[in-house]
């Protein structure tokens, strides 16, 4: 069988260096690509010490989408004689009201979040049919679940992404590459770090865990922790003619 | 959001603080941190949360929670040589490298102390006489000086710094990264030898005889037997296992579901547990071999063990008494908490060999006793008590234990004060690092 390489993009954040960390000890080389040289370099110094496995470091930036050729065309370089599986976490969630006063930033919500993974898997697509497996796991948010009046910017860049990705897992099904969304409620990271309002915050190295072994087991999507779905159930069906005047 | 408003308790859940705290996961966020308008009341940083008192508690200022810094950087093998992150822990390094032969060098009694802390508090273990401290392994420390400089401290380059930080109660400004060297580790078990001790008289004897041939040494003294049995308990000690030992099943983590009520930790059912406790190990003594982490934190198998203590928590007094001055002030001390009923459990007695290398360092040679004492209306007035006896026997208190200690005591205790106070006026003249230790002990002077 051949070894797993796990492409882990957006790698500086909690969720990704935890999902890096499971992958590396469940036996799988790395890749991880980010701004943060220097803090990329210590996570994979910590890698290796701790697995033993492979990791290198890669410059990568989401929104940056005329890199992304050259990006991916290094991937391939460093997957061979490994299957390639890409862990994608690079997101942004700046403050809504600021994001309605200054386009730019609306803008770079819309193109980390959602244009990043289009550019991304776009570029990847051949390669991953080719190898005919692998895995692509995202993650996406139960804000993309519905349109909320207090943070629609980022819920709507979280719900293409997932409208995207139900159409990439039925395109790459015939080559046996799975596509995982990953939705995930509160999680305890740096993006939501003093945040009001928040409740059953799970930690990320559970959710990362939770990642991995819907790739593993071939899920489609996942909420995690699990009762989120449910939440978002009842969410779901609550009449838009209600729904609308409620400010959540 | 950076910070985040929280409340943050000692271990003896005694000691309890409202704190404004940030938790970077990036080292350079540390320095802008620290200089944000956030932190100008001061701050401390708070690593695994398991020192007792307030050492690492800043009421009403600022707090770094550092757990998210815990990456392991460089190893050289030849040397022993680790670099890691701040926020790295001892289970972290137990698990990483014992399975490869190493170890670290000095350990606490438990592994979700930090690095961090582990050098803030100049932690010691049960191989003290033989290997000293932990800030004995030190090889350099990298340090955000709190006007926001990155510098490097070693033996060599900035001595009276690296002095200052070691057993320097987080003072000194943030520790980012640390090098230790960790030692061969021969076996991933220990052979453990367990005897029983009549009294206190005999368990000293045992351990002048033990201290200078065993790597690893540790005495479980029974905290309510009195009279002739006063000090009774338990010696291990302890070597690294040679050759095959046999695989145990891997210790399962419990928890404490519940604060165990009040009544249900007094002097009769305690003194029961200790009787069954003392009467495990056979009157001939026996041999074990034990997993390193079973010998070296048998409290981490219950993860949150101070919630015996109940919601009103616990105070731990961790003393050293000298050589010369042990022998007549353990027992008087022991008889003290005894008459006051304070029932403490399990108290451990250990002996300390050379001083550490900080100002404010712990080890003295002599004799090092911890005991809990469950927190009652009175226990602030006990402690003050043992305190003046600790004084009268030239002794001093262990301050990553400590939530009680009076100033005045403090400065008998520790008069290499002045050297840290020195280097705090140097690095830190505007007083952005604090804690509420600080404040208590008056390290920066009289309010």
């Amino acid at each position: 069988m051949t070894a797993d390489l796990w492409v882990v993009l957006g790698a500086s954040s909690s969720v990704a260096r935890a999902f890096a960390r499971a992958a590396a000890e469940g036996g799988a080389d790395l890749v991880l690509a980010g701004r943060d040289q220097a803090d990329l370099a210590d996570t994979a110094a910590d890698l290796r010490l701790r697995t033993g496995r492979r990791v290198e470091c890669l410059d990568f930036d989401a929104a940056g989408f005329d890199s992304h050729d050259a990006f991916v065309e290094t991937c391939w370089r460093l997957a061979e004689g490994h299957r390639l599986n890409l862990f994608f976490a690079a997101g942004s969630m700046p403050d809504q009201e600021a994001a309605m006063r200054d386009f730019r930033l609306a803008r770079s919500i819309v193109e980390v979040n959602f244009l990043s993974v289009v550019s991304l898997l776009n570029r990847l697509e051949p390669g991953l049919r080719a190898q005919r497996g692998g895995a692509v796991v995202v993650l996406g948010s139960v804000a993309g679940d519905r349109g909320r009046r207090k943070n629609f910017l980022y819920g709507s860049a979280k719900a293409g992404l997932h409208a995207y990705l139900q159409g990439m897992r039925g395109r790459l099904l015939a080559d046996g590459v799975r596509v995982v969304t990953v939705k995930p409620g509160f999680l305890d990271t740096a993006m939501t770090w003093g945040l009001p309002g928040l409740f059953l915050v799970a930690s990320p190295q559970a959710a990362a865990r939770a990642g991995l072994q819907a790739a593993g087991k071939g899920r489609d999507e996942i909420y995690y922790p699990g009762f989120w779905r449910l939440i978002m159930l009842i969410i779901k069906a609550i009449p838009e003619r209600l729904f609308k005047r409620l400010s959540i | 959001m950076a910070w985040k408003r929280m409340a943050l308790q000692g271990w003896g859940r005694v000691t309890r603080a409202e704190t404004l705290a940030s938790r970077p996961e990036r080292q350079r966020e540390v320095a802008p941190l620290l200089l944000a308008p956030e932190a100008a009341p001061g701050l401390i940083a708070y690593g695994g949360g398991r020192s007792y008192g307030d050492v690492a508690l800043n009421s009403g200022g600022a707090t770094l929670l550092t757990q998210r810094l815990n990456r392991l950087l460089d190893f050289v093998p030849d040397t022993g040589l680790l670099v890691c992150e701040a926020g790295v822990t001892f289970q972290d390094i137990l698990r990483t490298f014992l399975p490869r032969g190493y170890a670290a060098p000095v350990s606490p009694g438990t592994a979700f102390v930090t690095i961090g802390g582990a050098i803030a508090n100049d932690v010691h273990g049960k191989n003290h006489d033989r290997h000293g401290s932990f800030g004995d392994h030190l090889a350099w420390i990298e340090l955000v000086l709190p006007d926001g400089r990155l510098v490097r401290a070693s033996r060599e380059e900035e001595a009276e710094l690296f002095a200052a930080t070691i057993g320097g109660l987080g003072l000194t400004g943030l520790i980012l990264r640390a090098a230790f060297h960790l030692q061969k580790a021969p076996s991933t078990h220990f052979v453990v030898h367990e005897r029983r001790l009549p009294d206190l008289q005999s368990f000293m004897a045992a351990f002048a005889e033990v201290r200078r041939q065993a790597t690893y040494s540790v005495g479980w003294i029974d905290g309510v037997a009195r009279g002739g049995q006063l000090g009774r308990g338990i010696l291990q000690t302890a070597e690294y296992a040679t050759g095959e030992v046999p695989r145990a099943r891997p210790a399962r983590e419990r928890r404490m579901p519940v604060d165990l009520p009040a009544l249900a930790l007094n002097r009769h059912s305690v003194r029961l547990f200790n009787e069954a406790y003392f009467r495990r190990v056979p009157a001939a003594g026996r041999e074990r071999i034990l997993p390193v982490e079973q010998f070296l934190y048998p409290l981490d198998a219950v993860l949150d063990w101070n919630r015996l203590y109940g919601k009103r928590g616990f105070y731990q007094l961790q003393c050293v008494l000298p050589d010369a001055a042990a022998e007549r002030g353990l027992p008087a001390l022991m008889e003290r908490v005894a008459e006051a009923g304070a029932a403490s459990f399990l108290a451990v007695l250990k002996t300390l060999g050379e001083r550490g290398r900080g100002y404010l360092s712990f080890p003295l040679p002599g004799f090092t006793l911890a005991l809990d004492l469950p927190a009652r209306p009175e226990t602030p007035a006990l402690m003050a008590q043992l305190e003046a006896m600790i004084l009268d026997h030239g002794g001093r208190v262990y301050l990553a234990k400590d939530a009680c200690l009076s100033p005045e005591g403090f400065r008998r205790m520790y008069p290499e004060l002045p050297h840290l106070q020195a280097v705090l006026q140097r690095v830190d003249p505007a007083g952005r690092m604090r804690s509420d230790m600080a404040r208590r002990l008056q390290i920066h002077g009289a309010a």
